[in-house]
């Protein structure tokens, strides 16, 4: 069972703001049936340029329901560029708080907004030129770094929290690791302290020198014990191999696999390699 | 606030005269079943008694029933033996829509270099015999699949497959876990090899279940230690929850027909109800082929997990199979190996029944139901559009 604020089981009780402003001046939907949730906001301006009414719908959980009723509370009141400042942090914040697995409902929040807000101006948002990511929940790159910007984000689960991607079939998640780490290795001007920085090593530099500790460090040592390993193949960061011998029929070969073999090759070549079995 | 108990495919209430059989086990008669002297015989004595009773629920000798921990550990014993008895053997054939306890087990042995066959079900949640016999090779050391789909209700034609697969040498397991209790279940008029079967689904507590294994069928035993259960499943019993799971065999053996002709009939008040006071309402799942107890219901254009939460403001406990309540981004792989469309299949809600229930309950569940839904659609930015789509159709 999830545990909801007061706030937010108030706000999805007794939603406010539901339904559609008439002539809306900017209208901003995001999400759709599929993902399972949904958002569309609907806002007027008055003479001032504030905000005077804004309304919405949500398909959606409790959390999703009640992130869209504060929006709407949040931004009424004020002009376009003070509610452009609003983030899915200030959603959150105004709920007292929201499950981890339920970020992405501020972050549809904050999405629904900036739609509107650009419908109103007739401009693109950003994230229609990005490339999509994640195809099971259409997120796309943008999406991805803005928030990992935004909520500090540092791992794939974080990500798939707050924006849904990689929460499907998992194929694009090497793709949301090398976001993160570009992101970060934006922010962070200098490498991160705690660990020694490797070498940068090209895509052939890394498949050798992979090949080369397996041959070297690896094979030796399994060999002790009557196995043996062979590399069929490099993808990105994933490293599959085949175990031979005593290996391929040992009961402990996935210990040997994730804490022997990977962690060598974390140690010696990357440590984002990821070490997997598959049959030959 | 009463509590409207209606989840019953998740847990069950441990009926009273189970807790009162079980009593004694814990403070006074607290033996040792292997024990020499007359203080663990006697509570040897009721084990037996207990096996005997499961036993006669599904019409095994006793000598065919092992006890374990729970449904899980049954289905891991009964797959793991397979292997284990015919090494040769690398592929293992199951179905898109099992419990985690034998899906997540199989994508294990995938990973592990089995070659492993999911059958896939139609929108009705049924599976056809031809692709069951079409998938079963020489190389197959396994066929397991569920007796009874947990979200659903709907039933597999075990025992078909279970002669078939002994025609072609294949060693046949079912997840019995939702079936035991709910239907009449006859080991010795049909030919599968071993059935897995759980306690707290019929009103025995938690953490004891039950794997038969058929008499001649090769077994390597899962848990290895002491001389338990014939050398089958090492490890102390669970006296007082096995004497528990006995008594609530017995209960559930008495009257199971009569039972289950009230269960279905207030399951199909329920289900009929909903469908005709709120539009846009689909059951899940074949309606012939399918357990008395169990009504999986969409609610279009709505999300599961807010419909759950307003039924648990008015005392109701059930179950959804929407994304957010699966604990993934995704709806449940059973609604969606059946092609349930999302718009649908986001929506869904699971009603599972006992002999608990009463009709006033189910009366209290159709009055409120439609308000909550009509409430959640008014807020769904679908809701307008596709209702105003089936009007200009009609």
């Amino acid at each position: 069972m999830w545990v909801y604020t007061d706030k937010v089981r108030e706000l999805f009780n007794n939603p406010k703001n539901v339904g559609e402003v008439e002539g809306a001046d900017g209208v901003g939907e995001v999400g759709s049936l599929s993902c399972g949730d949904a958002l569309k906001l609907t806002f007027k301006l008055d003479d001032q340029g504030q905000i005077i009414d804004a309304k919405f719908q949500t398909f959606g959980c409790a959390s999703a329901i009640a992130s869209s009723s504060a929006l709407t509370e949040m931004i009424i009141g004020k002009t376009l560029e003070e509610a452009e400042k609003i983030t899915n942090q200030d959603i959150v914040e105004f709920l007292g708080g929201l499950p981890d697995k339920k970020m992405h409902c501020s972050v549809m929040g904050q999405e629904a907004l900036r739609a509107a807000i650009a419908n109103y101006r007739g401009e693109k948002l950003p994230k229609e030129d990005s490339e999509i990511v994640c195809e099971c929940f259409g997120v796309t790159e943008n999406e991805i770094v803005d928030a990992i910007q935004h909520n500090n984000l540092t791992t794939l689960e974080q990500v798939t929290d707050y924006t849904k991607a990689g929460g499907g079939c998992g194929t694009c998640h090497e793709r949301i690791e090398a976001i993160i780490e570009e992101v970060l290795g934006q922010t962070e001007a200098e490498p991160r302290p705690e660990k020694p920085a490797k070498r940068r090593l090209s895509n052939i530099q890394k498949m050798k020198l992979i090949e080369e500790t397996l041959e070297k460090e690896i094979q030796p040592t399994l060999a002790k014990d009557g196995g043996s390993i062979e590399l069929v193949d490099i993808v990105g960061d994933r490293v599959m191999v085949s175990l031979k011998g005593a290996c391929a029929t040992c009961v402990a070969s996935d210990i040997t696999l994730k804490h022997y073999v990977e962690g060598k090759l974390r140690e010696l070549v990357a440590d984002t390699l990821v070490v997997e079995e598959v049959a030959q | 606030m009463k509590t409207i108990y209606v989840d019953n495919n998740a847990t069950t209430r441990v009926a009273p005269e189970v807790v009162e059989e079980m009593t004694p086990y814990f403070s006074e008669l607290y033996g040792n079943p292997s024990s020499m002297h007359f203080f663990g015989g006697q509570v040897q004595k009721k084990v037996e008694e207990a096996r005997e009773r499961v036993a006669a629920l599904i019409g095994a000798r006793p000598q065919e029933i092992i006890f374990t921990s729970c449904g899980t550990e049954s289905d891991n014993a009964a797959i793991f033996s397979a292997l284990q008895v015919a090494p040769e053997k690398r592929h293992v054939l199951t179905t898109r829509v099992e419990h985690p306890a034998v899906k997540n087990l199989v994508a294990q042995l995938k990973r592990e270099g089995y070659r492993v066959s999911e059958l896939p079900v139609d929108r009705h949640g049924l599976i056809s015999m031809e692709e069951v016999s079409r998938a079963m090779t020489e190389d197959t050391a396994i066929v397991s699949v569920m007796w009874a789909n947990n979200e659903t209700g709907v039933l597999f034609p075990v025992e078909e497959i279970a002669t078939l697969a002994k025609s072609r040498g294949v060693i046949f397991h079912t997840d019995a876990v939702q079936a035991v209790g709910k239907i009449p279940v006859n080991m010795a008029e049909s030919q599968i090899d071993m059935l897995s079967l759980s306690g707290h689904k019929l009103h025995a507590p938690k953490g004891i279940g039950v794997l038969y294994v058929r008499r001649g069928t090769r077994f390597a035993p899962f848990v290895i230690g002491g001389h338990q259960e014939e050398g089958r499943r090492g490890g102390t019993e669970n006296v007082p929850y096995i004497i528990g799971l006995g008594k609530a065999c017995e209960l559930a053996a008495s009257n199971l027909e009569e039972k289950n002709l009230r269960v279905k009939s207030l399951r199909d008040k329920l289900e009929n109800g909903l469908l005709k006071m709120i539009e846009n309402s689909i059951i899940n799942g074949d309606r012939e082929q399918r357990l008395p107890n169990t009504s999986s219901i969409s609610f279009e254009y709505v999300e599961g997990e807010s419909i759950l939460l307003k039924l648990s403001d008015k005392g109701i406990c059930a179950s959804s199979g929407s994304a957010c309540t699966s604990g993934s981004l995704e709806p449940s792989h059973v609604l969606r190996a059946m092609g349930v469309p999302f718009t649908a299949a986001h929506g869904s809600i699971r009603f599972s029944l006992s002999s608990y229930n009463t009709e006033e309950e189910i009366d209290y569940i159709l009055e409120v139901m439609p308000p909550i839904i009509e409430q959640l659609r008014e807020i769904s930015p679908f809701w307008k559009g596709a209702a105003a789509r089936s009007c200009s159709a009609s």
